[in-house]
């Protein structure tokens, strides 16, 4: 790992993401606040886990992080420096410390490229080495990744799809990046093929040292890679903790019942017996309700969280932030399987 | 919760795909585009096809006699060994009016098409790559364009210019252009969208080698498609100005000349008609074989 551990790689603070949609001649035009406000920090060699369901903004952030998008307000500091607002020249030499795998390796792989030239590319657009320097280190990095060397010369479509995204990783990795944002990386795969795809990202994560935003709905894979993890909904980030606390002391109630409706592969020896089950669907973010955003399917909410947001704080300990009214110091979260009309005692 | 994720095995073998029995070895790109091409015997066809009219027109006179030279005495005369395709009405020997007019007819048909694409390719990519405001403005310009029937915007155009065969290209490519960059335009919207543009960027990519290394090499398939369409309406479209005094003059041949002068005989010698339109006919099939070919060596999906 890196000596500077304590200088973060990635600092966002403020960070929000509006879009337009509508027009502006039919009267109605909309701004849908994809992100609203997130601070998050991500140290040296450190995977942050980002959660949340489909539609909380958190591929929003990771393409705001590689600047594939402007962000409309906050500051991002990568290595130190603030790239929410440079241009894409400006942008461009930073680019060799920050890389980015998607989820789809079907739509993301050139497929006029030979794998070798795929992986080789950010090579060339950074004018590294010769060419056959660069073919070296193509083969290098595709061996790192599990893949054969002689692999560099098929085409995307010879390959399954976790050869794919064997290919996108080491296509990701082959600069050295100091952080790369992996925007549901293993959602598209077999769930056979997930769990080496996962192996594979997290034992170069500790060879080569880099930082990583993990983002993701799907709670196994983020207990399993995660150092920290981060919760979203509605475009805001609600609870940040480390791995352990978050699983061991979720606080915030949408936590809570995120982690309650995870599959358990033991469901006799979990201690857990009720589910908690949320009502009603995710508020659009183009209308977000007033106060905290999830008031409106909270099973503990009180009147106070319909007026008032509240901030993500830490309360129980500075490690642990969480944005509810309801967290104490003494008692830390509110139960939210006490609600009333919305939990589910399981028999069993 | 437990998890389902066993501890770290080294990422293997499991997924890696079929037994590479042959795997090339770094070989040349243009020699692997070679051997694609020649295991596609229709792409060779169409070659084949496309060569002989292109030598025809190179050397027409020199193999088929003077095109312009006139036999009062054998007019309107079947296939012989003197005339293997017969005489017209002013007894000129209908296979050197072929030969010559295979140069008009593919240097109207092929030039204006390159021009076309020349010109609407880049504009048409741009205006889809970047949307913004470039590309409402570009796009109602071209809708205005095709609002008019390709054949009448010739038309017009041609008549505007004067009737020489450099006008009668120009005014193709003019016509042709609006559905190029339409193709064009389409295929640069739907590739922003996918992810490898994204990464592309990502790396740090400059817009220009975005737009030639991602965005043209996958537009290609369409594109050759056009083209392979393009070329035969052209020499049609060649053949219809030429028969409105706008094309070429006579005594220049050119199929289209040819096909309608051969109009009024058509009862006394149907033949007159038949090898300039069979001509029309290989020229564009041998495009559209060659066009397939040519979509298939250089899209890497299609098999071997």
């Amino acid at each position: 790992m890196h000596g500077d551990d304590d200088s973060a790689v990635l600092e966002v603070t403020g960070l929000k993401k509006h879009y337009h949609s509508g027009s502006r001649l039919h009267g109605g035009r909309h701004v849908v606040r994809a992100v609203d406000g997130v601070d998050l920090t991500i140290g040296a060699g450190e995977v942050l886990g980002l959660v949340g369901e489909s539609g909380s903004g958190k591929s929003t952030i990771g393409k705001c992080v590689v600047r594939l998008t402007v962000p409309t307000a906050g500051t991002m500091r990568l290595l130190g420096r603030d790239i929410s607002s440079l241009s894409r020249r400006e942008m461009r030499p930073l680019r060799r410390d920050v890389h980015i795998v998607f989820q789809d390796p079907y739509s993301s792989l050139n497929p006029r490229m030979s794998v070798g030239e795929i992986v080789g590319e950010p090579l060339r657009q950074h004018g590294e080495g010769t060419r056959r320097e660069r073919d070296g280190r193509v083969g290098e990095m595709l061996e790192r990744v599990g893949l054969r060397q002689q692999m560099r010369l098929r085409y995307p479509h010879e390959l399954s799809g976790g050869q794919r995204q064997r290919v996108a990783l080491a296509r990701a990795l082959i600069l050295g990046p100091r952080l790369v944002v992996a925007d549901e990386p293993v959602s598209a795969l077999d769930v056979s093929v997930q769990a080496s795809i996962v192996n594979l990202l997290l034992d170069l994560q500790r060879d080569m040292g880099f930082s990583c935003l993990f983002i993701t709905h799907d709670l196994s894979v983020v207990e399993f890679i995660s150092d920290r993890v981060a919760v979203m909904y509605l475009g805001r980030i609600v609870e940040t903790a480390s791995r352990a606390d978050l699983f061991k002391d979720p606080q915030h109630p949408y936590t809570q019942a995120l982690l309650s409706a995870a599959p358990v592969a033991d469901p006799a020896s979990s201690r857990r017996s009720s589910r908690i089950v949320l009502t009603g669907d995710v508020p659009s973010p183009s209308a977000p309700p007033p106060g905290c955003p999830f008031h409106t399917r909270c099973p503990v909410a009180v009147p106070r969280c319909s007026t008032e947001v509240p901030p993500l704080v830490g309360v129980t300990s500075a490690e642990h932030p969480v944005a509810c009214h309801l967290v104490t110091p003494e008692d830390g979260g509110p139960d939210a399987s006490q609600g009333e009309v919305t939990s589910v005692h399981h028999p069993s | 919760m437990s998890n389902p994720f066993n501890p770290p095995t080294i990422a293997g073998a499991a997924e890696a795909g079929s037994p590479e029995a042959a795997v090339l070895e770094p070989a040349r790109r243009w020699r692997r585009l070679r051997q694609r091409f020649l295991r596609r015997r229709m792409a060779i066809i169409g070659l084949a096809f496309v060569l002989l009219f292109l030598l025809l027109a190179l050397m027409g006179p020199l193999v088929a006699g003077d095109p312009s030279e006139q036999h009062f005495d054998a007019v309107l005369q079947g296939p012989s060994f003197a005339h293997p395709m017969g005489t017209d009405d002013l007894g000129r020997d209908v296979f050197a009016r072929i030969a010559g007019g295979a140069r008009v007819s593919l240097l109207a048909g092929v030039c204006s098409t390159a021009l076309a694409m020349l010109v609407g390719v880049p504009v048409g990519l741009v205006a889809g790559f970047y949307r913004g405001w470039v590309d409402p403005i570009i796009m109602r310009l071209n809708d205005v364009m095709l609002a008019f029937p390709f054949l009448i915007f010739a038309v017009g155009l041609a008549a505007i210019l004067g009737a020489s065969l450099r006008n009668v290209i120009i005014a193709l490519a003019v016509a042709q252009f609006p559905a190029v960059l339409r193709i064009a335009r389409g295929e640069a919207l739907m590739l922003r969208e996918q992810d490898f543009l994204a990464g592309a960027i990502a790396d740090g990519t400059r817009d220009a080698a975005i737009i030639a290394r991602y965005v043209l090499p996958n537009s290609l398939n369409a594109l050759i498609v056009q083209a392979t369409v393009a070329i035969p309406a052209a020499i049609i479209g060649e053949a219809t100005l030429s028969f409105l005094g706008l094309g070429v003059q006579p005594p220049t041949p050119s199929w289209g000349v040819m096909l309608t002068h051969a109009q009024p005989y058509l009862a006394q010698a149907p033949l007159l008609a038949l090898f300039p339109g069979l001509a029309i006919a290989l020229v564009t099939l041998g495009f559209n074989l060659l066009g397939d070919g040519l979509r298939d060596v250089l899209d890497p999906r299609s098999g071997r």
